[in-house]
């Protein structure tokens, strides 16, 4: 019996419909969008002005505070603007307009660095360097890595995870990037042992992913310190404390992070990001999207340069189909549905799903037969059905009482309802409205 | 943009087939198998009795809310249909007409319409009409026919008597358990439904294939009806261990009267269950006791309609007081 | 027979001597002194539970007001100047006299003029609805349509227009308590003086977006072209974000500024038809913006 994570979860079809394709690079787009809000926190500080000429890499916008997140220019190019984009959280945001220079060639060049394993940088430096090349968790909640990094003092860890599980539906992703560059992964975890001070790392993968469990397993066959768990195929396994449930079955306690139980969690991609960016100078200026649909032509996996507007993707893979209903920005259990294909590509898309009709529109909405099953498939052990009606007769101090805050936003409570609730709408808005005021209170 | 406009709703994107339709046609598949049965044994009657339940409660369940309500009509949910089917299964084959038209507008227009539908219910529908049919008219409702196995015509009600009620007017007539084996049904007889009783309820073997469809469908858990038969056969154990010559066996009462009826498809109502196992588990416990403590002490032979009925009436106070463990709420946190 | 009459009529005047003993002691052991005072208030007071003023209700809104030394900041506001008139002279304390205010819903974007580009599919309700994108439109200031003030108006003084999408205050009704505003994620619904016979001039658009941006979104929203506070004699109106406002404090309802407007994002309520004059000026609009508009700015400029 494989390892899960201790409460709930549901599977839902997996429909991974491209894990078998290799991860194509994309050209240059020849416009690239950069929000200067990618990642949790307090948005970063623009420092170039319109017209200013930009090298690739360059720092463009600077971290804004510590949870904050410098920005690098994908492109060189020039600033033609610095403009309001609706971006994915459907509402405009600041963002900085990069014209390609069509005739720079660093563009275009494929850079293929080789495999470089010896690590020169002191555990500082290491952060120091996470934080300023702009790395973010590259998993979907886009927290800042050297936040994660900076264990403090009385913590103890002993354990770093690394989140291969990739849960969602459609997205590959992760997948491709395990497979294509595992020697690398192994290289960036032993970074970030380094920087962590721990000696222990475990790698979480789901079955599913069958060939990329294998191929860990044969390169830290010499690796003791390096642990490779397959875990039993269930969502949402990839969020950190069911992860780290799964994997060492502790509990994180509840408000608490994976740092009270002695673990740090970082996704595949984000070390990826990570070796690249201490062994080879390169700051997140792209990343891995997957974009997928039944009805696309030709689903893929690219290499996109962060910016890159959502509509160049789905040309690539054969236009947008008849029919369309809905465009995802990220998998189709925790995404968020977009207003049009200008969202650009940002640090936290992990993929682009394309939904026709069948699957877009939600069903009618019915009264509570209270099967609880919402109660049965929440991996947190609450109760969605009570949180809704107490969220939705605005009895937000109940909510709260009753662990509204700890709720991780998942939806398996809103996919399994036989009456079709927006469980998970209206639960969100009560934490909105608690998050609110508690701060209004302090 | 083009004329079908691009959908946003919140996350999640996606939803799993299963609806609330779905699972009431489980629940009405899960109880053919004891359909026929009673339609073996007691012939027409079944048929009649069932459909005039059926019938009346979907009509029932039209007008209210059509004319009274002035709401959407929701009789194709299921709900009605199940309601009808479980009324019919738990009165006697051969009722009057009338009689199950009443007991539907009891179990429709008050236990269910008149705390606003499905889904608010605190009293499973069914038994509240088949308890307002047995307490007004008690005669009628003790009325069993007996088993004319075979005989597909409209049978004359002949009064027999149910295993239960044989048991508990022997007993109060100062008779002992070994003087009245002699008139109760053979274990092997009320497992296949060979035996007096409400039109469903008789046969075991046909309701724990349901049950275990049901299970295997996950419509239901385990924890409600094996916990309610496993707290009477231990009551009931201890009891029969005890004293064997006034107390039935544990055997007799899981096999006689509403005990599997009521534990696979009554109890396990999602609406009038407790969310949680653990509440569950506490719910079925209560059933199991006040059934075995109806059963020996009360005025009615049997006494799981009575039973599911006060417990519940406790399931918001169990949902309340038993919550699932909340994630991170372990103590332990051992760091090596 | 006499005996089991004496039994149950002994029985009953006994249990209810001590019930009666019971009751009285407990209604002395837990008294808790109330000064009448908040009674005869709370009597006066309207008795909505409203929430406008700021208290929870109208019995602790009356606490509130027996309790505290200076009340002239206290205010009903579905009572009125009477009502707090009638409080000062049972209290024997100031209060301060406000002018009557009444909510309007600062959008037009009816379903014609903002044409819908997706479809929300959740629960219908504005609050959530913002959470998590910016509308069915275009327009990420504009009205929602989903109705959370409807919901939150305890005095059945607004409606969803069917037809235009967007929600109607009955004047009459209205009694400014303040729960539409505070329902609105958007900050669409103001209070504004009712002034006499309920006349009003205001600015019924929020879009901040430069001109272009807001007009295709939107065909009436306000672009931001400045040319209301040009005409503006009293300098009510300010421009910040690409938007006008109209200041009722400064506003002597002139109306100037409702013709100049280019997209008609100005509404003038209650005021009685232009008469000869009006047409002409209308017509004039139409027929020749730019004209009126280039002679407004040639004055300011000399």
């Amino acid at each position: 019996m494989l390892k899960t994570f201790s409460k709930g979860g549901i599977h839902p079809p997996e429909n991974k419909l491209t894990s078998a394709k290799d991860i194509k690079r994309l050209p240059a787009p020849k416009v690239v969008y950069v929000p200067i809000a990618q990642h949790i926190g307090i948005p970063a500080e623009i420092i170039v002005d319109r017209k200013d000429k930009v090298e690739i890499g360059q720092v463009i916008a600077k971290s804004g505070g510590f949870v904050s997140s410098n920005i690098h220019s994908p492109v060189a190019g020039t600033v033609t603007k610095l403009d309001m984009i609706i971006d994915s959280s459907g509402y405009k945001k600041q963002c900085i307009v990069i014209r390609t220079d069509a005739k720079n060639e660093t563009n275009f060049q494929e850079i293929d660095y080789p495999l470089k394993k010896e690590i020169d940088l002191e555990p500082a430096e290491i952060v120091k360097r996470i934080s300023d090349f702009g790395i973010v968790g590259l998993g979907g909640a886009t927290f800042p890595s050297h936040v994660k990094l900076n264990v403090k003092e009385d913590k103890k860890m002993d354990c770093l995870i690394i989140n291969g599980v990739e849960c969602e539906p459609y997205l590959t992703a992760d997948h491709r990037l395990m497979l294509e560059k595992g020697e690398e992964i192994v290289v960036g975890i032993k970074i970030l042992m380094k920087a962590l001070h721990v000696n222990k790392a475990i790698i979480g993968i789901e079955d599913n992913k069958h060939d990329a469990v294998e191929l860990f397993k044969r390169l830290t066959a010499n690796e003791k310190q390096i642990q490779v768990a397959a875990l039993q195929v269930k969502y949402p396994q990839g969020g950190e404390k069911q992860l780290i449930s799964a994997i060492l079955d502790r509990e994180v306690p509840k408000n608490g992070l994976p740092m009270d139980v002695g673990v740090v969690v970082n996704n595949v991609g984000t070390v990826f990001a990570i070796y690249e960016a201490i062994q080879h100078n390169k700051p997140l200026i792209e990343r891995v999207v997957t974009v997928t649909g039944k009805k696309l032509k030709n689903p893929s996996n690219f290499w996109v340069k962060i910016g890159t507007p959502i509509k160049d993707l789905i040309e690539e893979v054969g236009g947008m189909p008849e029919g369309t209903r809905k465009i995802i920005n990220g998998g189709p259990m925790m995404g968020k549905a977009i207003k049009n294909t200008d969202v650009p590509v940002t640090k936290g898309t992990s993929g682009i799903l394309i939904v026709d009709e069948d699957e877009a529109c939600r069903g009618e909405v019915k009264n509570c037969i209270r099967c609880g099953e919402c109660v049965n498939v929440c991996p947190m052990g609450l109760e969605p059905h009570l949180l809704m009606n107490l969220s939705e007769k605005g009895m937000y101090e109940k909510a709260a009482q009753e662990d509204i805050m700890t709720c991780i936003e998942c939806g398996s409570c809103s996919y399994v309802c036989p009456s079709n609730r927006p469980l998970l709408d209206y639960i969100r808005f009560g934490k909105n409205i608690t998050k609110q005021l508690a701060s209004s209170k302090n | 943009m083009d004329s079908p406009q691009i959908v946003i709703s919140a996350s999640p994107h996606l939803h799993s087939d299963r609806t609330s339709k779905k699972i009431m046609y489980d629940v009405v598949i899960a109880l053919v198998p004891a359909f026929l049965v009673s339609l073996y044994v007691f012939g027409f009657n079944a048929l009649i009795t069932t459909s005039i339940a059926i019938v009346s409660c979907l009509l029932f369940e039209f007008l209210i809310q059509k004319y009274l309500m002035k709401s959407e009509v929701t009789i194709t949910d299921g709900s009605a249909l199940l309601t009808g089917i479980l009324l019919a299964f738990n009165v006697p084959a051969g009722l009057p007409i009338w009689m199950i038209i009443v007991g539907s507008l009891a179990a429709i227009g008050i236990a269910k319409l008149s705390f606003g539908g499905l889904g608010f219910n605190v009293f499973n529908p069914a038994l509240v009409g088949r308890v307002f049919l047995l307490v007004c008219f008690p005669v009628q409702m003790t009325l069993w026919p007996l088993a004319v196995v075979n005989n597909t015509s409209i049978a004359d009600a002949v009064s027999g008597a149910t295993t239960l009620g044989i048991i508990k007017e022997g007993l109060q007539f100062g008779q002992t358990m070994g003087e009245l084996s002699s008139q109760i049904p053979s274990n092997m007889n009320m497992l296949l439904g060979i035996t007096g009783g409400s039109l469903g309820e008789m046969s075991a073997i046909a309701l724990l294939l349901g049950g275990l469809y049901l299970m295997i469908r996950k419509v239901i858990s385990w924890h409600i009806p094996i916990t309610i038969l496993l707290t009477m056969a231990v009551m009931t154990g201890v009891f029969w261990t005890i004293d064997p010559e006034h107390y039935a066996n544990p055997i007799i009462h899981l096999l006689s009267g509403g005990a599997i009826l009521g534990a696979f498809y009554m109890a396990t109502d999602m609406v009038t269950s407790p969310m949680t196992k653990k509440g569950m588990v506490i719910f079925a416990i209560g059933i199991g006791l006040i059934t075995v403590i109806i059963r020996f002490y009360g005025a009615y032979p049997e006494g799981i309609s009575f039973a599911i009925l006060i417990m519940n009436a406790f399931v918001p106070l169990i949902n309340s007081y038993f919550k699932p463990r909340r994630f991170g709420s372990k103590i332990k946190a051992k760091i090596m | 027979m006499n005996e089991s009459i004496l039994n149950s009529v002994l029985l009953l005047v006994s249990l209810g001597a001590v019930t009666a003993l019971v009751l009285y002691i407990v209604s002395k052991k837990f008294y808790v002194y109330e000064d009448p005072l908040i009674a005869v208030v709370d009597d006066i007071l309207p008795g909505a539970n409203c929430a406008g003023c700021g208290s929870p209700g109208c019995k602790s809104f009356a606490e509130k007001l027996v309790g505290t030394e200076d009340i002239s900041d206290l205010f009903c506001p579905v009572g009125g100047n009477e009502v707090m008139k009638l409080v000062a002279e049972t209290l024997g304390k100031e209060v301060s006299e406000k002018d009557p205010t009444v909510a309007v819903v600062r959008c037009q974007g009816s379903c014609e003029v903002r044409p819908k580009t997706t479809e929300y599919q959740g629960p219908k309700s504005c609050a959530i609805s913002a959470m998590i994108y910016s509308g069915e439109t275009d327009c990420q200031y504009g009205c929602l349509g989903d109705g959370d003030c409807v919901t939150a108006c305890k005095f059945d003084a607004m409606f969803m227009d069917e037809t235009t999408g967007l929600p109607v205050v009955i004047t009459d009704k209205c009694t400014s308590c303040g729960m539409c505003v505070e329902a609105c994620p958007r900050d669409i619904i103001e209070m504004r003086p009712k002034n006499k016979r309920d006349l009003k001039v205001f600015v019924g658009c929020l879009n901040e977006e430069k001109g272009g941006i807001a007009k295709k979104a939107c065909s009436v929203a306000c672009i931001g072209c400045s040319k209301c506070e040009d005409v503006c004699p009293k300098d009510a109106i300010t421009m910040v974000n690409n938007l006008a406002y109209i200041d009722p404090e400064y506003c002597t309802l002139c109306r100037k500024c409702v013709p100049v407007c280019p997209t008609h994002s100005i509404i003038e309520t209650n005021f009685p038809p232009r008469k000869e004059k009006k047409v002409v000026k209308e017509k004039k609009v139409v027929a020749e913006p730019s004209g009126e508009v280039k002679s407004v700015n040639l004055t300011k400029d000399a």
